[in-house]
Order: structure tokens, then C-alpha cells, then sequence
């Protein structure tokens, strides 16, 4: 749809249909990376970033294999760019802030497979955004992605120093908490149109 | 029955170490991907609203399973090592693709309802760490083994998702109605938040089993 408004663009990929929770998007990171505030925010930033890049080079691909009536290498272009913008972010953190480089650790190259990025990439393929609405889209989706970790990751925080049954730690304990979550912002569906 | 002979060429050739059943069994069961490894949580978690979408997208999977591990296998000595990662996406890419365009020369329906979810296989873990964890140090009658384990290991665990969701969420299972009119659906169950609350269920009942197997050994 080209008419909808930049704004609601990105309050939907952010709120509305949150990738994490509405969408089951990037739900590895989502479950891996959680544990603690510090590295959760550090990575949605990672995420959208990488998100951003991919998603302009996404829209360009996309203009060339219709252009080329090649459709079907779609997906192997996309995985391409998303894997090597990885791999640039990857130096140049290395290069800026070797700091931060450490402490992404193994986490920087398995952005490659996050499915929130390829996902972003093929869903403005679907709903034919032009170029400006295709970043406002990006930079939603990271938005969302960024805040459905870094509740989860301080809910997390809290649930350490709670006293739990054996059988609940771990995973299925983070489910629940995701679970109940998404049922929140289920509450944000009134906002679309 | 088979004599060493007999090993050498087909679907048998390259047991060694462990008998090959049980690269089978363990795939399937001890170190299933879902419930024990807990890897490709996307599309379990998305598509598990009817156990029909279920089965689809575990079928879908473990194709691209299957045909990755035997090529990713079959080339392991020609790849370079600093490029695998590279390449193993590419070979996972192409067979997405291909899946991708036959379901939707099966049934447009089906394809309608998985929607992005096929594509995304591409960035399933699961298919990504059989090929580097697997595949590309076992022959190719181990990995298909692998493969076939672990696909039925994850059409298994999405199919028992699929079912609780649908007989809670529409009274219904695959597409038949189970109870009388007076049943009141849950609805929180197909939508998103129903697939953590039963994926969270699922696990503690496995947690639950594992403490008193391990209670009473």
C-alpha cells in the first residue's frame, strides 16, 4: 500500500505487529541474548542497524531482479546482502570500539541468521513500500525488536532474585514471561486502522 | 545380514562409530530439536495455529533438511573452510527456493496461510547447525539419517503444538470439529501469545518427566 502514512508505518512494526511478539520473529536472540539489560540493548541497536542497511539494499535488489525478470533469486540476493552487511558491521565495530566488539561476542555473526532481518526485507517486498517507507518500516521493526528485548531482558533481571520451582527455570519460564507480554500488546491492536 | 561388502555402496555406506539406527533415534528423540535443543523456534512458534499449517511447514523443513545435509555432505571436502558459513546459506537458500515454488504449485491455500514463513526457512538455526555441526564432518548415509531424525524430531514437536492449539483454540482438529457447539474456544490459544503459553507448557511437562526419570534412576 503506498499511501499509508510514514507514522503509522512505524507505530505498526513497532507496537501493533511487534516482530518479536505478534510476528514470532528473531525469537532465538529473543530467548538467547536476554539475560542481562546492558547486552540487550547493545544488541537491538546491532539488530536495527543491520536491519536499516539491509533493508535499503533490499528495496535496490528488488527494483534489479524486476528489472532483470529474474524474481525467483529473490531470497539468495537477500541472504547475500544481509550476511556481508554483517560481516562489514562486524569489522568496523572491530575497528571502532573493540570494547563493544567483545562484548557482542558470538552474538555479531548469528545476526545473519536472525529471521527478524531476512523478514523485514521480504515484507516490504509483499506490501510494495517505496524507498522512504521501506526505511520508516526498518527502523520500526528494530525499534520493536530493541523493546520487546529489553523488557524481557529487565523482567528477566527481576526473576533472578525470585524464588522458583526447579521445573520452570530457564526457557519455559522465559515463554511464559513472553507469553504474557504478547498478550500486551495484543492491547496496542486498537491503535491500527 | 549384510555382509562388509554390502556397506559399500548405498544409503548404508559410512557406518562407523555408532550404528546408524541410532543416529536416527537421537535425532529424533534424545537431542530432539525442539523441546532438548530448542533451535528454529520461529517457525514452530508462528505457523503452529492449526496442526495442518503444522505439518506443512515441519514437511517443508525437513525436505530442505534432507537436501542440504546430502549436499552440504557430499561437498564437505571441496568447500574452503573460511567460506563454509557462505556457502552452506546458499545451498539452504536454493532449496527454500524450490520448496517454496512447489508448494505453491500444490496448493496456493496452503501457501497462502504459511505465507513469508516458507521463505524464511532460510534462517531456520536448525537447518544451519545440522549442516556445520553434522554434515560436514559425517558421510552421506549418517547425514541423511541426521536428517531424516531430526526432520521427523521437529515435524513431531510442531504437529503436538499444532494439535493442543487448534482442539483449545478452535475445537477443532485438522479442520474436524471435536466437540459439541456448547464448547467455548479459547481464543487466546491461535493467537500469538497461545503458541509461547503452549510452547511454555509443552517444555514443562518435559522438564517435569526428565526430574522424576531422574528421581526415580
Amino acid at each position: 500500500m503506498q499511501d499509508e502514512s510514514l507514522w503509522y508505518i512505524f507505530i505498526d512494526a513497532c507496537l501493533i505487529n511487534n516482530f518479536v511478539l505478534a510476528y514470532f520473529l528473531g525469537i532465538c536472540p529473543f530467548l538467547g541474548v536476554s539475560g542481562k539489560l546492558d547486552t540487550a540493548s547493545k544488541m537491538g541497536g546491532a539488530v536495527t542497524f543491520v536491519m536499516l542497511i539491509s533493508s535499503v539494499c533490499a528495496y535496490g535488489i528488488h527494483l534489479l531482479l524486476v528489472w532483470l525478470n529474474v524474481p525467483f533469486l529473490q531470497l539468495i540476493s537477500y541472504i547475500v546482502v544481509i550476511a556481508s552487511t554483517v560481516q562489514l558491521v562486524e569489522m568496523f565495530i572491530k575497528k571502532m570500539s573493540p570494547a563493544l566488539f567483545r562484548a557482542l561476542g558470538i552474538f555479531l555473526p548469528l545476526i545473519t541468521t536472525n529471521c527478524a532481518i531476512l523478514g523485514v526485507a521480504l515484507f516490504q517486498t509483499n506490501k510494495g513500500y517505496g524507498f522512504l517507507q521501506c526505511v520508516v518500516y526498518a527502523l520500526g521493526a528494530g525499534a520493536g525488536f530493541t523493546l520487546a528485548l529489553v523488557l524481557i531482558a529487565g523482567l528477566r533481571e527481576k526473576l533472578e532474585l525470585a524464588a522458583l520451582p526447579d521445573v520452570v527455570k530457564g526457557t519455559a519460564m522465559t515463554l511464559i514471561l513472553a507469553g504474557l507480554l504478547s498478550v500486551m500488546f495484543m492491547g496496542f491492536a486498537g491503535l491500527g486502522g | 545380514m549384510s555382509t562388509p561388502g554390502g556397506h559399500k555402496n548405498g544409503i548404508v555406506e559410512g557406518i562407523g562409530g555408532p550404528p546408524s539406527t541410532d543416529v536416527f533415534i537421537k535425532a529424533l528423540w534424545r537431542d530432539n530439536p525442539v523441546f532438548v535443543q530448542v533451535l528454529g523456534m520461529c517457525p514452530v512458534l508462528a505457523v503452529s495455529n492449526t496442526a495442518m499449517n503444522a505439518l506443512a511447514m515441519g514437511l517443508a523443513t525437513a525436505f530442505v533438511l534432507l537436501m542440504s545435509n546430502i549436499l552440504v555432505s557430499a561437498l564437505r571436502n571441496f568447500i574452503p573452510r573460511q567460506v563454509r558459513i557462505a556457502s552452506y546459506i546458499l545451498i539452504i537458500a536454493t532449496f527454500v527456493t524450490i520448496t517454496d515454488y512447489a508448494i505453491q504449485a500444490i496448493s496456493v491455500d496452503l501457501h497462502k496461510s504459511l505465507g513469508a514463513f516458507i521463505s524464511l526457512i532460510v534462517v531456520n538455526c536448525l537447518i544451519l547447525s545440522r549442516a556445520e555441526a553434522f554434515a560436514a564432518k559425517n558421510t552421506i548415509g549418517r547425514s541423511i539419517l541426521d536428517a531424516l531424525g531430526m526432520g521427523a524430531g521437529f515435524t513431531f514437536a510442531l504437529l503436538c503444538l499444532g494439535a493442543v492449539r487448534e482442539v483449545l483454540g478452535s475445537g477443532s482438529l485438522f479442520g474436524l470439529r471435536l466437540f459439541p457447539d456448547s464448547f467455548q474456544e479459547w481464543i487466546v490459544m491461535i493467537l500469538p501469545a497461545g503458541g509461547f503459553f503452549t510452547l511454555a507448557g509443552l517444555l514443562l511437562l518435559i522438564n517435569a518427566l526428565q526430574k522424576r526419570k531422574k528421581s526415580t534412576a
